[in-house]
């Protein structure tokens, strides 16, 4: 063990090096400022100025999605701290490893009300994994490892460790510790072979099977695994938003993504089954509608990490607790097995129904009469023209739905955004975390109007340093889904969702006053032009300004509240369900 | 609805209470009573938790509960095969004309005066819940000033301990 006298803020910089941390994107202020002077040394970590904490909270999360390693994020006491709790809850509900460190006032002063003291161990309680208050030097580099540890294994998420000041200046031995001491925490990968077995057996018994994949594929890294199971038994696959490119969006076994917003081909899948094989997914009630009529004839094998998920909103005919990339991985040999037995599953009947909604039932969108912008039709081209190496990050709303839709993904990771807890002002920040973590690869943000409002100030971070992303706000001027409801639900009395953003402010200039390059694009003749422009480009970051038609709406729809059964394919549209039988 | 009582092992931290206590507010479990205390060994403290709520929530309480870092164990309690108590402390109404029937009953109930006032009397009784209720019930009426109850603490009963491998986990991540 190394012995080394130091402060409390060099061993937090020596315990951030020793897990490997190489980039920190914060703020410095009053009772963090002992870190900062120590990190400005750190020939290992990076630490990139924001201009605001919440865009430090999502830069690490798209830092983590893209990397699968911990992202780290860092903030003073007091509103420093409280800034980060959006990207923080944001994480929790998406599962994403981060953890974020907060300077706190003096021990002797937690309590007091004193200047920028906010108890955020106690505000961060029910969003994060865990969290630590740490009022001990000694405790400083332990608390780090533990940190990083709990953050990154199990199912991964935010861990929030909230230092005093006086602990950052005393000083300290520097102890690494040679092992963690978490006895309440011990996470189950290994899945238990007879709940795998009996998934196998119900998989070659069944009918109507569908495999439906969430995020945790993909955090787990088990989309060459998926593959394999999913060419083995021929069983459709539908892969929710948070897994998008787990299994290639382009693969004939994809029936394309469930939920509110997912294809009809997705949704009926789901309604029909006979079997639902759940891999890292939760049930959750974008994906479900109503859940007492969610999928009502489907037997369900529950694969998750988290034992709490399992017969959380579904009841679990078969729950299995592991790795899903373990899980898949038995699986697979379970189905061999099977196979080799002589039994397997026969779904041509299956394939017929389903391949009939595929073909009646494709997305599509109409191009406005009056000539102007479909959104569909930027963000299909963008898709198209940049291609399926990209990095795709979008905000929340319409322009996050038709990202889903209109970009085909053919492999994990490439589709960043924020799923559970719905976060506007996520894309841009999280780009740039993105970006910095693959700085060689094509990092697209696919921004809202009224989302790019919300966090564009780390444009000034991105030119400063050098993180060249590209933006494509869709600006349709107004809270796009927002509208949309009040069109379908509040007889079009658009109370409140004109943002007026296609005048003011002018993105453009925004976009040079920040020392970006702007462009606008009005016509869609013009959109290939631009974005060949943008591409163009690789030394600043390009913000174009898609300006398009604000009644475009995404479909199709299954109304919040209401069964999956009841999905529209455009307003009072319903699908024919028996069509292709 | 059913009555469980939860026997939860965490770690002697700071903020476990809170956490706890956040958890079922959060995820809308009422608690109907909460004791907490160290155990035989410093670093563990013991929760027991009476919660009011059908099986699966109930199921989905405890997973939920073991998610927490410091929570070490979580076993559910059977009343059958456990001891589980309470105790009160009850200031009655008690002048020269009822005494004898207030003591008589603190007699009856096997409970105990532990302070006299001209007054008043105040009483201490430790019992299961249905005993202290009917004692509660038969001390109304002579005039009850104050109440003061602790939450249930409930032990198994036979020669097994629920610390012991909880505390082997400690001793191993040492």
């Amino acid at each position: 063990m190394t012995t080394e006298r130091m402060t409390g803020a060099q061993a937090l910089v020596r315990a951030l090096e020793n897990v490997g941390v190489d980039t920190v994107f914060g703020i410095p202020g009053g009772a963090i400022l002992p870190a900062y002077d120590p990190l400005f040394d750190s020939k290992q970590v990076r630490h990139i100025l924001v201009r605001h904490e919440q865009g430090a909270g999502h830069a690490a999360q798209g830092y983590a999605m893209v990397t699968g390693k911990v992202g780290v994020c860092m903030a003073t006491s007091g509103p420093g701290a409280t800034n980060l709790v959006t990207p923080i809850s944001d994480a929790y509900m998406d599962s994403v490893p981060i953890v974020a460190i907060t300077g706190q006032v003096s021990s002797s002063a937690i309590g007091t009300d004193a200047f920028q003291e906010a108890d955020i161990v106690g505000i961060t309680m029910p969003i994060t994994k865990h969290n630590f208050l740490v009022t001990d030097a000694r405790d400083i580099a332990r608390t780090i490892a533990e940190a990083f540890h709990i953050a990154s294994t199990g199912r991964p998420g935010p861990v929030l460790v909230d230092i005093s000041k006086d602990a950052l200046q005393d000083t300290v031995e520097f102890a690494w510790p040679e092992s963690l001491r978490l006895p309440g925490y011990r996470p189950v990968t290994r899945p238990h072979s007879k709940q795998i077995r009996e998934a196998a057996r119900l998989l070659v018994e069944a009918e109507r099977p569908v495999l439906y994949v969430g995020g945790g594929v993909i955090k787990a890294g088990a989309a060459a695994e998926l593959k394999v199971l999913a060419e083995l038994t021929g069983a459709p696959v539908v892969t929710t938003l948070m897994a998008k490119g787990a299994l290639p969006d382009s693969h004939p076994l994809h029936m394309g993504m469930p939920g509110m917003h997912g294809t009809v081909g997705a949704v009926g899948a789901l309604q029909r089954s006979d079997l639902l094989v759940a891999l890292g997914a939760r049930f959750d009630d974008r994906v479900t509608g109503k859940l007492d009529s969610f999928a009502p004839d489907a037997k369900v094998v529950h694969a998750d990490i988290d034992p709490a998920e399992i017969s959380k909103n579904r009841h679990a005919d078969v729950p299995i607790v592991g790795d899903v990339r373990e899980v898949i991985a038995d699986l697979i040999v379970a189905v061999q097995a099977e196979h080799e037995a002589g039994r397997r599953g026969d779904y041509s009947a299956w394939w017929k129904q389903l391949n009939a909604w595929r073909e009646t039932y494709p997305l599509g969108y109409d191009h406005p009469e009056d000539g102007s912008l479909a959104p569909q039709y930027v963000i299909e081209q963008i898709g198209k023209m940049v291609g399926p190496d990209a990095y795709y990050v979008a905000g929340v709303g319409q322009h996050q739905m038709w990202a889903a839709q209109f970009i085909k993904y053919e492999r994990p990771g490439a589709f960043l955004n924020s799923g559970g807890a719905g976060t506007m002002g996520y894309a841009i920040p999280a780009a740039m975390g993105a970006k910095v973590a693959k700085p060689d690869a094509q990092v697209w943000a696919i921004d809202g109007d009224g989302c790019f409002q919300m966090t564009n100030q780390e444009l000034a971070t991105c030119v400063v340093e050098g993180i060249p992303i590209k933006v494509a706000v869709i600006n349709n001027g107004n809270l796009g889904m927002v509208r949309q409801w009040q069109t379908l639900f509040y007889n079009e009395r658009y109370s409140n969702t004109d943002l007026h953003s296609k005048r003011i402010p002018d993105f453009v200039k925004l976009a040079e006053a920040y020392g970006c390059v702007g462009l606008r694009c009005e016509r869609p003749e013009d959109v290939e032009g631009t974005i060949a422009k943008a591409m163009e480009i690789n030394d600043t970051p390009v913000v174009i300004d898609f300006v398009v038609h604000k009644d475009a709406m995404v479909w199709p729809m299954v109304a919040a509240g209401t069964s999956n059964d009841d999905i529209k394919i455009a307003r009072d549209m319903a699908p024919d369900w028996e069509n292709g039988d | 609805m059913s009555r469980h009582t939860l026997s939860v092992l965490v770690e002697n931290k700071p903020g476990i209470l809170a956490r706890v206590a956040a958890l079922f507010s959060r995820r809308g479990f009422n608690i109907d009573s909460l004791a907490v205390g160290t155990t035989e060994h410093p670093e563990i403290s013991r929760m027991t938790i009476v919660v009011n709520v059908e099986d699966l929530p109930l199921e989905q309480v405890t997973k939920q509960l073991n998610k927490l870092v410091n929570v070490l164990k979580i076993v559910e309690l059977d009343p059958a095969s456990s001891v589980q108590r309470e105790l009160i402390l009850v200031k009655v109404r008690a002048d020269a004309e009822t005494r004898s029937q207030v003591l008589e009953t603190v007699q009856l109930f096997r409970a105990k005066v532990v302070d006299v006032a001209p007054e008043a009397v105040t009483i201490e009784a430790t019992g299961n819940r249905d005993k202290l209720e009917a004692l509660i019930r038969v001390l109304e009426p002579f005039g009850i000033k104050e109440l003061v109850q602790s939450g249930m603490v409930a032990i198994g009963r036979g020669a097994r301990s629920i610390t012991d491998r909880s505390l082997r986990a400690l001793d191993r991540s040492a």
